[in-house]
């Protein structure tokens, strides 16, 4: 073999595919990668110092800036912790609400993440296709909330107001048509013999390893192991819908691809029952103008979102400000076996993982 | 969620480990209250005896005296969930590392110790994750003072 | 219509010759005319080119694409020429600034220089090379180097890189290129392209040579660089490549040579494969302009349809693949030569 040397190029945080403000330095020789260094918080808020001086309404909306793709999913996480913290009791319609916000919310992410992904491999036209379909999602969140990207309509103890009108039709027939939309990037993208010799044996990452680095979400699933929080610790009403898990075996690049578009169908069949059920009544239960924890009561409280397992631990200290909080990020837990799964693979196939890992980097630099 | 038979668990740790660990549960989880000293060796067990093979989180809190260290641990795929607890004075911010029980703590350690300022020994690489390597202080303790503050 | 150029050239030799020049002169001038011609040609082509792919690319993709500027949006690409043409020229400190700066202009007179020898029509050829073909493919081999200048010159690590990029692609792909189009010359037994259009007065070579028109196809999409194949400019990864360092209208000249780069093979395709410029009732050079505009139609429809392949595969599909696949099909047609002869068809 030739020998040559090693050289360092640096992906980001300034670069088209990197899906934020992502950095990463790549150890290269030639277009094989060495080893990957991840440099994060280009995008750091210091959310978490922010939520100490906030009420618990009011941060509301900043957790809604977390994972800014799949906006009601985190809010619907802190919104459960602080209802749990504080023993909110939420009305039976405003859970369907929001079993409903949420699922679109994942369908959204997960067509964000397949067409981030079709453009990231060079198939500009898997952009749009994905970007058109979730724009009906973002239609229904205006709707109800006014919001189309950072909507913050659910709130401690329900929901912000009731559905409006015309919110039912909308969603029905949003989900009628999932069937032909998945059919459709199947079609365009999964069907395509490039993609699938750009993404199969790429990025491997074994059940074991997943598990070891904390790995959860699609990311886990895709490498064999049905561990879904909706199923595994359900939340909410979780309990009440039948749906599948759709898991990978081989948990490289494709079948972390194929996961998410497998989720797609099975979160339209959850907002199918939900639909269905959802009774009358009220949407807000009944929530105290002042939030106040007790000293030293705390929660830990994890919800399965778009990327993973979502965790808030708050502990309260008596005002109406939470002493602490943290948030479980899934995206900065998956993005540790990025180094790892990008060993000996080509410079390309950095890009395919960082597509398919689908990190969110409000999310995982906080 | 499978929940754990704590009291059986408790009986074993007692056994074990003495005064080093305390057992206890409030409303939301079962929590063992471990001295730094003995966490790597207690956490080893608890994978490797007690199937929590799952590091979730890992984070701490600023008691302005000590800081607690918290760990939520869980099983996959039946997630029955763990909370363990370590304080640590706040002159000497110092614990042993997770990371050989759980990779996952790597990141999740370097995190808390350039937010919070606890250091971890025997880390592969404790550098700062989140913040540039050259900021000053650890902006979650509670005695940082923050901008237009002084 | 049909012989409207040549009476056009003709009338002005004749009277370039009634103002007194000799023959060589008149013929010299009558050159350097043609030439003007096509480069006008080429870059009015263009400007029409660039905004159809991009509307053609909108409407894969469900959406209108450019249409404000002009009737439906038509002199986009001019707004968009005029601002790249006002826009700062950036040489990096670091680069090497003669390499750097004549790259781009050496690429687009390569690629100009492809026009000398593809039949516009019946007897519209500026030189009718008895090696047209030869010419073809070595002039167009010799962008890779306009490349590697531009990526070398750059002194950037993502230009190095899609340069490394070009030439490796190029070199691999000039073979089964080359070798798709040997059947053809076997059977023509000529490599004049004016011979090899005639060749096709009854049949196309697109049936008689399948195989080598899809060996041909894919490996011209390589040299292209065009998706799936557009790994040395890959903006997704290399962020533009060998171009990531070029602005304004440096930048633009690349943009440019691609096209005219797109329009030369593409019409090298028609000529040798569909027939060249025959056809009923239009004239010959209408004819090659709908052949061309449709070859670069599936130019188009291929790059916004697949996602781009990785390099490795890219070499082991030219290496593993093309390559035995265009020497079988040179094997084939000669076994299917003889066997012709000793049926005594031809």
């Amino acid at each position: 073999m030739l020998q040559t040397d090693q050289y360092i190029i640096n992906v980001g945080p300034q670069h088209p595919s990197t899906h934020g403000g992502l950095h990463i330095e790549a150890i290269m020789d030639g277009e094989v990668v060495k080893d990957l260094i991840v440099h994060l918080g280009y995008v750091h808020r210091s959310v978490e110092k922010i939520a100490e001086s906030k009420t618990y309404q009011q941060f509301v909306p900043y957790a809604a800036r977390l994972d800014y793709l799949a906006t009601n999913l985190p809010v619907l996480g802190y919104c459960q912790a602080v209802e749990k913290l504080l023993d909110i009791e939420v009305p039976e319609r405003a859970q369907y609400i929001r079993i409903i916000m949420a699922e679109l919310s994942r369908i959204a992410s997960h067509q964000i993440a397949i067409s981030a992904g079709a453009i990231d491999l060079g198939a500009t036209t898997g952009l749009m296709y994905g970007m058109r379909d979730r724009e009906r999602i973002m239609d229904i969140f205006e709707m109800t909330g006014g919001q189309r990207l950072l909507s913050a309509y659910i709130r401690i103890g329900g929901v912000a107001q009731d559905i409006p009108e015309g919110f039912i039709p909308a969603v029905q027939s949003l989900v009628a048509d999932v069937p032909a939309m998945v059919e459709e990037y199947n079609g365009l993208l999964t069907g395509n013999e490039i993609l699938a010799a750009r993404l199969k044996g790429v990025g491997i990452l074994s059940a074991e390893e997943a598990i070891a680095y904390g790995v959860t979400g699609p990311n886990l699933r895709a490498s064999g192991i049905a561990y879904d929080l909706r199923k595994a610790d359900p939340y909410g009403i979780y309990d009440r819908f039948d749906f599948d898990i759709p898991t990978g075996s081989n948990g490289d690049s494709w079948d972390r691809w194929v996961v998410r578009i497998r989720e797609i169908e099975e979160s339209a069949k959850i907002i199918a029952q939900a639909l269905q059920d959802m009774p009358e009544g009220e949407v807000k239960g009944k929530v105290p103008r002042l939030l106040k924890a007790e000293k030293d009561r705390e929660v830990y409280h994890h919800i399965e979102s778009s990327k993973g397992e979502l965790g808030y631990y708050i502990v309260g200290d008596g005002s109406d400000k939470p002493y602490r909080l943290h948030i479980r990020a899934p995206s900065f837990i998956n993005l540790m076996v990025l180094p790892s799964i990008c060993r000996e693979g080509t410079f390309q196939d950095i890009i395919t993982n960082i597509a398919t890992l689908d990190p969110i980097l409000g999310e995982s630099d906080r | 969620m499978n929940t754990i038979d704590l009291d059986k668990l408790g009986k074993e740790l007692q056994e074990q480990y003495g005064e080093a660990v305390r057992v206890s549960s409030d409303s939301f989880a079962n929590v063992l209250q471990v001295q730094p000293s003995h966490l790597v060796q207690l956490m080893k067990a608890l994978r490797e005896q007690y199937g929590f093979n799952h590091l979730a989180n890992l984070t701490a809190v600023d008691y302005r005296e000590e800081f607690q260290l918290v760990y939520h641990l869980s099983s996959i795929p039946d997630c029955k969930t763990l909370t363990v607890k370590t304080r640590v004075s706040r002159a000497a911010a110092r614990v042993d590392s997770v990371f050989s029980v759980w990779p996952t703590a790597d990141w999740q350690e370097r995190e808390v110790y350039d937010l919070m300022g606890i250091e971890f020994n025997h880390h592969p690489n404790l550098i700062r994750v989140l913040l540039p390597d050259n900021f000053e202080g650890h902006p979650l303790r509670k005695d940082f003072r923050m901008g237009g503050e002084k | 219509m049909e012989s409207l150029f040549i009476n056009l050239s003709q009338a002005f030799t004749a009277w370039l010759m009634s103002l007194g020049l000799s023959a060589g002169w008149a013929d010299a001038l009558l050159l350097a005319v043609q030439w003007t011609c096509i480069v006008a040609i080429v870059t009015l082509n263009i400007t029409i080119l660039i905004w159809l792919e991009r509307r053609v690319s909108s409407f894969f993709q469900e959406r209108l694409g450019p249409n404000r500027v002009g009737p439906l949006g038509c002199f986009q690409t001019v707004a968009d020429a005029l601002k790249l043409l006002t826009k700062e020229d950036i040489v990096p400190s670091a680069a090497d600034k003669l390499i750097f700066k004549t790259a781009p202009a050496l690429f687009i007179i390569v690629a100009v220089m492809l026009y000398a020898v593809i039949p516009m029509g019946d007897g519209m050829q500026v030189v009718d090379l008895n090696v047209g073909l030869f010419y073809f493919i070595s002039i167009g081999s010799l962008s890779t180097i306009c490349l590697f200048m531009a990526g070398w010159g750059s002194n950037n690590k993502w230009s190095l890189m899609g340069a490394l990029r070009a030439v490796a692609q190029m070199i691999t792909y000039e073979i089964p290129l080359a070798f798709s189009l040997l059947g053809i010359v076997m059977i023509t037994g000529s490599l004049r392209l004016s011979e090899i259009v005639e060749a096709q007065s009854g049949v196309w070579f697109i049936i008689l040579q399948p195989v080598a028109f899809l060996v041909y196809f894919i490996a011209a999409t390589a040299e292209l660089n065009r998706g799936p194949f557009d790994m040395p400019e890959a903006e997704q990864e290399l962020t533009g490549g060998a171009y990531t360092e070029y602005t304004g209208m440096r930048w633009a000249l690349f943009f440019l040579a691609e096209y005219t780069n797109l329009v030369a093979v593409s019409a090298l395709m028609s000529t040798v494969f569909l027939g060249g410029w025959q056809g009923p009732w239009l004239p010959s050079w209408i004819w090659i302009i709908i052949k061309t505009y449709l070859v670069m139609m599936v130019f188009f429809w291929v790059k916004w349809t697949f996602p781009r392949i990785r390099m490795d595969q890219l070499m082991s599909f030219s290496w593993k693949f093309l390559i035995p696949v265009s020497l079988g099909n040179i094997l084939f047609t000669g076994a299917g030569i003889y066997f012709c002869k000793w049926m005594g068809w031809c």
